[in-house]
C-alpha cells in the first residue's frame, strides 16, 4: 500500500478553503453623476441578458439568448421585424430606441443567485447597462430583482414562476411577463376536474425551495376547491437525482393522481421513474391512475421523452398559438434558427420588446419614467393575445395554456399539444392576494438609481 | 411490510450505483494511491456512451412529405434510420430499442481505453505530489470532461430507454404471497441490481482466483516488496486503473434507462461515492461495497413519509449523519485496516 500524506482533516480543510473562495459575497456600489443610472450618452444604448449559459439550465439560457438577439436585431430595424408589424403598440420604428442603437452584454446567470447578482452586477457597473433580462429561475428572478432595485435599474424577468417574484418579493424596478403558479393552478383546475372528474385523492411531490412551495400551495388550494383530497405533500432535496424512494409510498397511499411540483432535471427524472413504476398503468380507487405537471418546459418535455404523452401541465407560451403576433415570431425565430421558439425565449423576447417601447412612450430610459409607462399598459401582438401589466404588483396577465403530451407527435417540436386556453378572467387575483405576500406586499418606490 | 421491502428494494438499486462507483474509487485508491476525483465524470462518459450508441443507431437519411408540413409550413423533413432501410422496419426500429444493452459492449473497450489513457497522460505523473494536487487535478479534469460533454450533448438530459422488453414492472409481491400490485418493481431496476452483483462479484472473482489478481493484491499490500521481485507493477496497476475506469462505464451505461442523463450526472454522485468509500474504509472494497449498500437502503428508508415527518430534513442528511456515527465510533471505517491514508 502507498503511503498517504493526507489526512481526513486536511482533506475537509482544502475542501472548505475552496469552498468559501466560491462563495464570496458581491456587494453592490452605485456610483454616477448622471441624471439616473446609466443613462446613456452616445448613440448607443446597452441592454444586459442574464441568462444561464452554464449549469443545468444552460439550454433553456441559449434558447432565451437566441430571443434576445432576435428582438436587437428587431429593434435596430434588422431582420424581418418580427412582432414589431403586429405588436399593437407603434412606438418602436425599428430605428434603436430613442433613436439609439440597441447594443447588448451577457452574463451567466449558472442558475445560482449569487453567480446571477455577480454577472448583473458586472454588467451594470463595467458595460453600463440600462436594464437586465432574462433567467431560468424564481430564486435568481428574486435576487437580480432585488439587485435592480437597489441600482435604479429596470429588471425584464424570464422565466420565473414562482408567486413570490410579483408577490410578497415584487419590487418597483421589476416587471414579470411570465405567469406565476396561481395561474397555472387556477387555469388546470377546470381541466382537471373535466378530465378526471371532482372526486380525486391527490399526492404532491414537491422540490423543497421557494418555486416549489409557492407551487404546491397554488395547485392544492385550486384542486382541493374542486372537491379534490390530499393525500399527502411531500418536500423532495433539489439536488435529488432518484426518486424511486418517493414514488413507491405513492403506490399504496390510496391516492389515484400524482402532482409532480418539479421543474428542470428534477421533473424529468421524477416523471421518468413515476412511469417505471408503472403508474399510469394502475387504477385507484376505481379510477385510472394519472400524473400531472403544473409548469411545462419544452425542453423538459424533450428531456422525459416518450414519458409525458398523455400527461397534463399548463405553460406561458407554445409556439402552436395561432394568434398573429404568435405566427410572427415564429416565423421570424424559425426562419432564422431553424426550430421553433421555446416559451421562455418567448418571455424574453417580448420583454425586451415591451422595454423598448416603455422607453419609446416615456421619452427616456430613466427607469422611473419607463415603469410607469409599463404600469397598466394593455397590448396585444407579441403571442400571447391581449395582455396587461398589471400596476399594483408588475405582473402580466393573460391567457394560460393548459398543454399535455402529445401522443403521436411528427417532430422533436410539437411534444406537447394545446389542450385549452384558459381566458385570463379565470386566472386573475387581487393583488394583495395571500399567497402573493397579502396586505404587507408593496412595490415600494422606483429607484433611478442616481 | 410492503413498503419496507419496496424501500430496501430501492435501496439496493441506489446502493448498486454507489457499490460500483465506490468500488473503482477504491481500486485506485487502493492501487495506485490516487484520489480520483474525476471517477464521477467515468461514471457519466459511460453514460454517454449509451447515448453515442443511441444515436448512431438512429443516424438517419432525410427525405421529404409534401403531403406534411413543418412548423414553419415548409414541406416536412422525414427523417428515417439508416438500420430501418437496411435492415426492414421492424428489425431496425428493434436494434435502436436495444442500444443500451449493445452500448455495453461498445463501452467497454472506450471506458478501458479512457482509464487507460486518463492515467498514463495525466494522473501518472502525479503519483509523488500531495494529495491535495491529485484531488485539485482530478476535479480539474472532472470539470474539463464534463464541459467536453455539454459541448457536444448539451446541458438538457437525454431519454435513453431501456428496451421494449424490459419497461414495465414485476409483479414481485405475488410470488411472495402478498395482493396483486402491492410490491410492483420495475425490469431496469432489478436488472440493474443483478448486474452489478455480477460485476462486483467478476472484480472480486478476478482479484482473487487469477494470478494477475494475486500479483495486484500483493502489490497493494507492498508495492516495493513486489517491484523489487522483478513484477512490473506499474503497468498492472494502469490495467486496474482502465478496470475501475470500466466498471463506472458499465455503472454509467446501465444507469442510463433509470434516469435520463445529462452532463453533471457524474458529480450527482461523487460526492456520496467518497462518503461510501469513507464509511466502508479508505482502501477496502468490501468495505466499499457494504458501505455502498447500507447507505443506499438507509437513504431509502429515510426518504419515507413516516421518517421525513418523524425528523424533518432527515432525508438529505442521512448519509452524512451515518458518516459521523460511523467514523466517531469507527474511525477507519466499517472495515478499514490501519496505515491507510493516516499520518
Amino acid at each position: 500500500m502507498s503511503k498517504s500524506t493526507l489526512t481526513r482533516r486536511g482533506l475537509l480543510k482544502t475542501s472548505a478553503v475552496a469552498g468559501a473562495g466560491v462563495a464570496l459575497p458581491t456587494i453592490f456600489t452605485a456610483s454616477s453623476a448622471a441624471a439616473y443610472m446609466n443613462e446613456p450618452t452616445g448613440s448607443s444604448v446597452t441592454l444586459g441578458f442574464n441568462v444561464p449559459q452554464t449549469g443545468p439550465y444552460a439550454d433553456e439560457g441559449a434558447d432565451e439568448l437566441l430571443a434576445q438577439k432576435l428582438a436587437v436585431e428587431h429593434l435596430n430595424g434588422e431582420g424581418d421585424g418580427g412582432c414589431l408589424s403586429t405588436f399593437t403598440s407603434k412606438a418602436l420604428q425599428g430605428n434603436g430606441i430613442l433613436g439609439k442603437k440597441v447594443e447588448f452584454v451577457t452574463g451567466d446567470t449558472q442558475t445560482k443567485s449569487d453567480a446571477a447578482r455577480a454577472s448583473a452586477k458586472s454588467m451594470i457597473e463595467k458595460d453600463g447597462a440600462i436594464m437586465i433580462n432574462g433567467g431560468s429561475s424564481s430564486g435568481v428572478a428574486v435576487a437580480v430583482q432585488g439587485l435592480c432595485q437597489e441600482a435604479g435599474i429596470i429588471f425584464m424577468a424570464g422565466l420565473t414562476h414562482a408567486n413570490d417574484t410579483t408577490g410578497k418579493d415584487r419590487k418597483a424596478n421589476g416587471f414579470r411577463h411570465f405567469f406565476n403558479a396561481y395561474m397555472s393552478g387556477a387555469a388546470l383546475a377546470p381541466v382537471l376536474a373535466k378530465e378526471m372528474g371532482e372526486d380525486r385523492r391527490a399526492y404532491h411531490l414537491t422540490a423543497d425551495y421557494n418555486w416549489g412551495w409557492t407551487q404546491e400551495e397554488s395547485i392544492v388550494a385550486s384542486t382541493e376547491a374542486l372537491g379534490w383530497e390530499t393525500v399527502n405533500t411531500v418536500k423532495t432535496p433539489l439536488a435529488s437525482t432518484d426518486f424511486s424512494s418517493y414514488i413507491t409510498p405513492v403506490l399504496n397511499s390510496g391516492a389515484d393522481v400524482l402532482v409532480l411540483n418539479h421543474y428542470g432535471g428534477n421533473m424529468v427524472n421524477s416523471l421518468t421513474n413515476a412511469i417505471q413504476f408503472g403508474l399510469l398503468d394502475k387504477q385507484v380507487n376505481g379510477k385510472d391512475f394519472k400524473i400531472v405537471v403544473p409548469l411545462y418546459s419544452e425542453l423538459m418535455a424533450q428531456g422525459a421523452g416518450e414519458n409525458i404523452k398523455g400527461v397534463l401541465g399548463s405553460m406561458n407560451y407554445n409556439w402552436q398559438l395561432e394568434n398573429e403576433g404568435s405566427k410572427a415570431f415564429v416565423k421570424s425565430f424559425g426562419e432564422k434558427y431553424g426550430k421553433p421558439p421555446s416559451n421562455s425565449a418567448q418571455t424574453c423576447y417580448a420583454q425586451v420588446l415591451l422595454y423598448a417601447d416603455a422607453c419609446e412612450r416615456a421619452g427616456t430610459f430613466n427607469p422611473c419614467g419607463v415603469a410607469e409607462a409599463l404600469e397598466g399598459f394593455e397590448f396585444d401582438g407579441l403571442g400571447n393575445g391581449k395582455t396587461l401589466y398589471r400596476a399594483e404588483d408588475h405582473q402580466c396577465f393573460k391567457d394560460v395554456l393548459v398543454v399535455r403530451g402529445a401522443q403521436n407527435p411528427s417532430s422533436q417540436y410539437d411534444t406537447l399539444e394545446i389542450v385549452e386556453i384558459t381566458p385570463v378572467d379565470q386566472v386573475m387575483y387581487p393583488p394583495n392576494h395571500p399567497m402573493f405576500g397579502g396586505d404587507e406586499a408593496t412595490l415600494g418606490e422606483c429607484n433611478a438609481g442616481a | 411490510m410492503d413498503a419496507i421491502i419496496l424501500q430496501i428494494l430501492n435501496g439496493l438499486d441506489k446502493g448498486s450505483a454507489y457499490a460500483l462507483i465506490a468500488l473503482g474509487l477504491t481500486l485506485i485508491f487502493g492501487t495506485l494511491g490516487v484520489v480520483n476525483f474525476a471517477h464521477g465524470a467515468l461514471f457519466m462518459i459511460g453514460a454517454f456512451c449509451a447515448v453515442t450508441v443511441q444515436r448512431i443507431l438512429n443516424l438517419s437519411v432525410t427525405t421529404v412529405d409534401e403531403s406534411r408540413t413543418d412548423f414553419l409550413g415548409n414541406p416536412l423533413k422525414v427523417q428515417t434510420p439508416y438500420v430501418e432501410n437496411w435492415f426492414g422496419p421492424e428489425i431496425g426500429a428493434a436494434i435502436s430499442d436495444w442500444s443500451v444493452p449493445i452500448a455495453i459492449l461498445f463501452s467497454i473497450p472506450i471506458m478501458l481505453l479512457i482509464g487507460f489513457i486518463m492515467e498514463r497522460g495525466l494522473i501518472k505523473h502525479f503519483y509523488r505530489r500531495p494529495h491535495a494536487d491529485q484531488i485539485l487535478v482530478t476535479f480539474g479534469l472532472a470539470i474539463v470532461l464534463q464541459e467536453v460533454i455539454k459541448y457536444f450533448y448539451g446541458a438538457n438530459p437525454i431519454p435513453t430507454p431501456a428496451p421494449e422488453a424490459f419497461a414495465g414492472s414485476l409483479d414481485l409481491g405475488v410470488m411472495f404471497g402478498f395482493d396483486p400490485n402491492a410490491i410492483i418493481y420495475p425490469y431496469w431496476r432489478l436488472i440493474y441490481f443483478v448486474f452489478a452483483a455480477l460485476i462486483i462479484g467478476g472484480v472480486f472473482a478476478f482479484l482473487q482466483f487469477t494470478t494477475f489478481g494475486m500479483v495486484v493484491r500483493a502489490g497493494m499490500a507492498d508495492r516495493e516488496t513486489v517491484g523489487l521481485l522483478g513484477i512490473n507493477i506499474d503497468r498492472r496497476f494502469t490495467i486496474m486503473f482502465g478496470i475501475a475506469a470500466a466498471v463506472a462505464g458499465l455503472a454509467g451505461v446501465m444507469y442510463t434507462p433509470i434516469n435520463p442523463p445529462n452532463y453533471h450526472m457524474g458529480m450527482d454522485f461523487l460526492v456520496l461515492s467518497f462518503v461510501v468509500v469513507v464509511v466502508g474504509g479508505m482502501g477496502s472494497l468490501p468495505g466499499a461495497v457494504l458501505a455502498g449498500f447500507l447507505l443506499g437502503i438507509l437513504e431509502s428508508f429515510a426518504s419515507t413519509t413516516w421518517a421525513t415527518t418523524t425528523i424533518p430534513g432527515i432525508n438529505q442528511i442521512i448519509i452524512y449523519l451515518v458518516a459521523i456515527i460511523v467514523l466517531l465510533t469507527r474511525p477507519r471505517g466499517l472495515m478499514g485496516r490501519k496505515g491507510v491514508m493516516e499520518d
